[in-house]
């Protein structure tokens, strides 16, 4: 310990500069591991890789060539290392279904897919949840509250692909507004890519809705309730003032949390819509590659939205930190 | 006579419960006069609170005013809407309530949240930010520039306080309401606080309405009092009046129940109040108090006795107003308190205790090599600010934090440094008693489960042996049948620390570390649970070892006493002789910040600054950057032992006992 240091005096930059790095740290090491269980699971559980991509009528001689020729022979820390190398690199490894083409070239377009899908889903649902939820904390326990709180919860509960089906049948099938795929020609533009997006998108933002809106009351119906609140209150200030600058700062807070995790279930819960809407994004890409027995193409999928998913909340948990003095400068004590 | 600045008249408040109006306030009736400050007092239940939101119009949304009026400043309070509602309490009225921390917003700099204050009176940003730079030099905050850049929780709780006083005062109001401003602050930030509060007053001649339970510090800070009851007024007068000559027989009981002036547990039991506050919205035909009352007849359980004179500006609710000095006391019979041998082994030794926390990259020296002894059937009270110590001191010989070095010997063993490794034996001779009893006791179990599974864990008892034990501990702690089939939440505070005390009690214990079992209660409720812990010390002669900042308390329950300040062990001495002095000028300063009933003189030595971090203690004696005894040198470079300088007194300081006791001759009455 520096003699004479006081504590509180320890600089702020590199306080959230370890914070960040800390949490860089974890995240590696969470990646290896799920690299570690992925691996296994995809790679080495099917036991005879060969045998299973060849099925069983295949020979003896067929399959050890196989294995042979893709080094699934090897003992299982070789094989496993060995595509760590090549992952390091961003080597991925070859699709073992589609002969020759690297993983990647398949894993790329998916993952934009999905990405965009995502990405709309987001922009549309966490205004949307938060003034849902902003608007039901203001009302809490009046009539508006009460519809939101209870139409949120149980939008929530109904599982994405049964939304998605009841869009389908009202929206373009019913009534013919939208296409009932989402995926558009190739080279299609923005605007028509945003008409096809919009039935998956908005499945996906009846399923979110009500998380957002309901971790969003309780933050504002707490900070209504906050004794800070009362403060702004007797000093006299305007309800809107108090409103803007001393509930909503606070109360939205913990929302950018839940917000963040909920982007990590857009990427990981994409499947079942995916699917639905025959759209070629990583959800559908890894269910294809699990039923084609596509190992090293299903290990790359599943890692890439892993890596996706922590990469998301690593974003939010520093964006949280900085918009929170309390966490910013440490906790005092 | 002109308007006073408050008139409350005839306040009834419900509150909508489930369906029902329950009626909170009763025909409050009271003023303040210009430039007058007036108490408020009561236990937890009785309205307090409720007067004072009534007041600023911000009730919670199921109460309202049912009858009555308040007026301010000579305007009607409860007609305001809208705008006028917003300029009242803009210009004309302000609140402090209690946990200046909360009061704060966290996302917010200090700066901004004073600034606004002042921006809402229609000055300018630049012009608001100077005006908050002067509100904080006014409540003597010594770097104005840096507190306004910083982060509530980046100041100290005293420091917290000073900014919600300084936003308070920002409109220079008409109407101060201080609603436990000080409660849960050290007593030397207490007393800061309080004079701040008081000189402030001098200088604007703001009318106050100050709400607290502590009767010390209403007797210091105001000059008119009014006892609130179930939601009455049940006795209004000048303090000094009220407090020596109480005319109601609950201000007669409160005032009983408070261990003071310097009683100790073998002067007698406390006195406690009977029963419970009657529930929330109860219909009472006749006098509130009745039911506890022990002067009470047909007459007040049927006629509600009117609000009558009994002294000049002296008013009391009570038939027997009279004699309600002859209160009768509750029986309680004497006890044979052990003697404590000293000559014999210690029960539990601590050697040079060490506990230093890693930090952020810092060592904290929470415990620095403290050396004491407790011995059976005593009392070891442990006293110091927060931040000096004292609950590392209880974990750490508990072994819930390891310590780093040092001994903690039970009847001459060394005990293993963390609990984990300690024997059955071991673990039920030591046992706790927390602040907050919700903390040690399983919300989902009933109290019955509650004990019988301590029996089995502690004293290795199951079946029908449990039983009959659990049946014994639940009688000898006052629970009755029916609290056993009950869980925590439907108990009141001071059933749940009987429990939490029926709980430590289960194994037999040796020693049981109290730490501020009685903090959270009300002093009726408080001396019960004293009373209580000391019948169990006759009873079993177990040592405690009392951890608490409210030094009447510990006066009353400790055979010896312990100083601690910044981890280190400051004095240690009889009770009496620690409290009467000489004493170490921490000590002394510590005791004359304690607002006393009794009042006296108001001599208060101050303490420069705050307590010093842990992680950076001073050079040589660690109190000396704050001591008002300073005397040279010495006292930054060298670190004086702890020396017995009386028959079991030990201090340390750099000052010889006899200088000590000439210096304090002077200032003796004051620390009493």
């Amino acid at each position: 310990m520096v003699a004479g240091r006081r504590p509180a005096t320890t600089a702020q930059v590199p306080e959230i500069a370890r914070y960040v790095l800390k949490r860089l740290g974890l995240a590696l090491i969470t990646l290896v591991l799920l690299s570690m269980i992925v691996f296994a699971a995809a790679q080495l559980l099917p036991g005879n890789v060969g045998r299973a991509v060849l099925g069983r009528e295949a020979s003896e001689e067929a399959v050890a060539e196989y294995n042979r020729l893709h080094g699934t022979d090897r003992p299982a820390v070789v094989q496993y290392l060995d595509w760590l190398g090549g992952a390091v690199r961003g080597d991925l490894g070859e699709s073992l279904a589609q002969t020759g083409v690297p993983v990647w070239d398949i894993v790329e377009p998916a993952l934009v897919n999905s990405l965009k899908l995502a990405a709309f889903a987001f922009v549309l649902v966490v205004p949307l949840g938060i003034l849902g939820g902003v608007l039901a904390g203001l009302r809490s326990g009046r009539a508006l509250d009460r519809g939101i709180t209870v139409v949120g919860l149980s939008l929530a509960v109904v599982p994405e692909i049964v939304t998605g089906l009841v869009l389908i049948l009202v929206f373009a099938i019913w009534l013919g507004w939208l296409p009932v795929t989402a995926q558009p020609e190739p080279g299609a533009g923005a605007l028509t890519q945003v008409r096809y997006l919009t039935l998956p998108a908005f499945a996906l933002v009846i399923v979110l809705f009500g998380y957002i809106a309901r971790i969003t009351r309780a933050g504002v119906v707490e900070a209504l309730e906050a004794d800070y609140t009362r403060t702004a209150y007797l000093k006299g200030l305007p309800h809107r003032t108090v409103i803007r600058r001393h509930v909503l700062r606070n109360a939205l807070l913990p929302t950018i949390a839940v917000v963040a995790t909920q982007v990590g279930y857009l990427l990981g819960g994409l499947v079942a819509i995916e699917y639905l809407f025959n759209y070629q994004g990583i959800g559908l890409m890894v269910l294809q590659a699990a039923q084609q027995k596509d190992f090293t193409l299903l290990t790359a999928g599943v890692m890439v939205v892993g890596t996706a998913y922590l990469l998301v909340t690593l974003v939010a948990d520093i964006l949280f930190a900085l918009l929170n003095p309390r966490i910013r400068f440490g906790v005092a004590e | 006579m002109s308007e006073p600045t408050l008139r409350v008249e005839g306040l009834d408040v419900v509150y909508r419960v489930r369906g029902y109006d329950r009626q909170v306030l009763r025909g409050v009736s009271f003023e303040v006069g210009r430039g007058e400050s007036y108490g408020l007092v009561g236990e937890s239940g009785c309205g307090k609170s409720t007067v004072a939101l009534s007041i600023v119009r911000y009730l919670p949304r199921n109460g309202r005013v049912s009858a009555g009026s308040i007026r301010v400043a000579g305007a009607d309070v409860l007609g305001y809407r809208g705008a006028t509602l917003r300029a009242y309490r803009a210009r004309t009225v302000s609140m402090v309530y209690q946990n200046p921390g909360a009061a704060l917003n966290p996302s917010l700099r200090v700066g901004e949240q004073v600034a606004e204050a002042f921006t809402v009176l229609g000055a300018s940003a630049q012009e608001a930010g100077e005006r908050a730079r002067a509100a904080l030099a006014r409540v003597q905050i010594a770097d104005p520039e840096s507190v306004l850049r910083r982060y509530p929780h980046q100041l100290s709780g005293g420091m917290q306080q000073r900014v919600v006083i300084a936003m308070a005062l920002a409109k220079d109001p008409a109407l101060l309401i201080l609603d436990e401003p000080t409660t849960g602050l050290d007593a030397t930030v207490e007393a800061e606080v309080l004079d701040l509060v008081a000189s402030l007053q001098d200088e604007l001649h703001t009318s106050v309405l100050f709400i607290s339970h502590n009767l010390g510090v209403i007797s210091k800070m105001c000059s008119r009092v009014g006892v609130l009851y179930a939601g009455r007024l049940v006795e209004e007068g000048p303090v000094e009046t009220v407090l020596r000559d109480p005319r109601h027989p609950y201000t007669v009981g409160l005032l009983r129940c408070i261990p003071r002036g310097g009683v100790r547990k073998d002067h007698g039991r406390l006195d406690t109040i009977p029963g419970f506050l009657p529930p929330l919205g109860a219909e009472i035909r006749g006098c509130v108090f009745a039911e506890r009352c022990a002067l009470a007849d047909d007459r007040c359980a049927l006629e509600e006795p009117p609000l009558e004179a009994v002294g000049e500006g002296h008013a009391s609710r009570c038939w027997h107003r009279d004699r309600a000095a002859e209160l009768p006391r509750e029986f309680v019979a004497d006890l044979e308190l052990p003697k404590v041998d000293r000559t014999g082994p210690p029960l539990l030794e601590l050697e040079g205790l060490t506990k230093v926390f890693r930090q952020r990259g810092h060592d904290v020296h929470a415990l620095t090599a403290v050396s004491a002894a407790v011995w059976p059937g005593e009392t070891l009270g442990l006293v110091g600010e927060s931040g000096s110590g004292k609950t590392t001191l209880a974990r750490t010989l508990l072994g819930i934090v390891p310590s780093t070095a040092g001994a903690v010997r039970l009847e001459g063993v060394d005990l293993p440094p963390r609990y984990q490794k300690r024997s059955r034996d071991e673990l039920r001779a030591l046992q706790i008693v927390f602040q907050n009893p919700d903390s040690a006791l399983n919300r989902r179990h009933s109290v019955r489960r509650i004990l019988l599974r301590s029996l089995r864990k502690l004293a290795g008892l199951v079946g029908s042996a449990a039983e009959t034990r659990m049946q014994d501990l639940a009688a000898r702690v006052r629970l009755t049948e029916r609290t056993l089939t009950q869980k925590p939440v439907q108990l009141s505070g001071g059933l749940k620390q009987r429990v939490a005390i029926a709980r430590a009690f289960a194994g037999d214990p040796k020693l049981v570390v109290c730490d501020e079992p009685t903090s959270a209660l009300d002093v009726s409720v408080q001396a019960a649970i004293l009373n209580l812990l000391v019948e169990l010390q006759a009873e079993k002669r177990v040592a405690y070892i009392f951890i608490s900042h409210d030094l009447g308390v510990v006066r009353y329950i400790s055979d010896r006493i312990a100083v601690l300040y910044l981890g280190r062990l400051q004095e240690l001495g009889p009770a009496d002789v620690v409290f009467d002095g000489p004493h170490h000028p921490y000590t002394e300063a510590l005791l004359s910040a304690v607002p006393t009933i009794d009042g006296g003189g108001r001599d208060r030595i101050k303490l420069e600054g705050e307590i010093p971090s842990a992680a950076s203690p001073p050079s040589g004696c660690v109190f000396h950057t704050r001591c008002p005894r300073k005397i040279g040198r010495i006292c930054e470079e060298t670190e004086p032992p702890l020396v017995e300088v009386e028959d079991g007194h030990h201090l340390r300081c750099h000052i010889p006992i006899d200088e000590l006791r000439r210096l304090q001759g002077k200032t003796e009455a004051v620390a009493r």
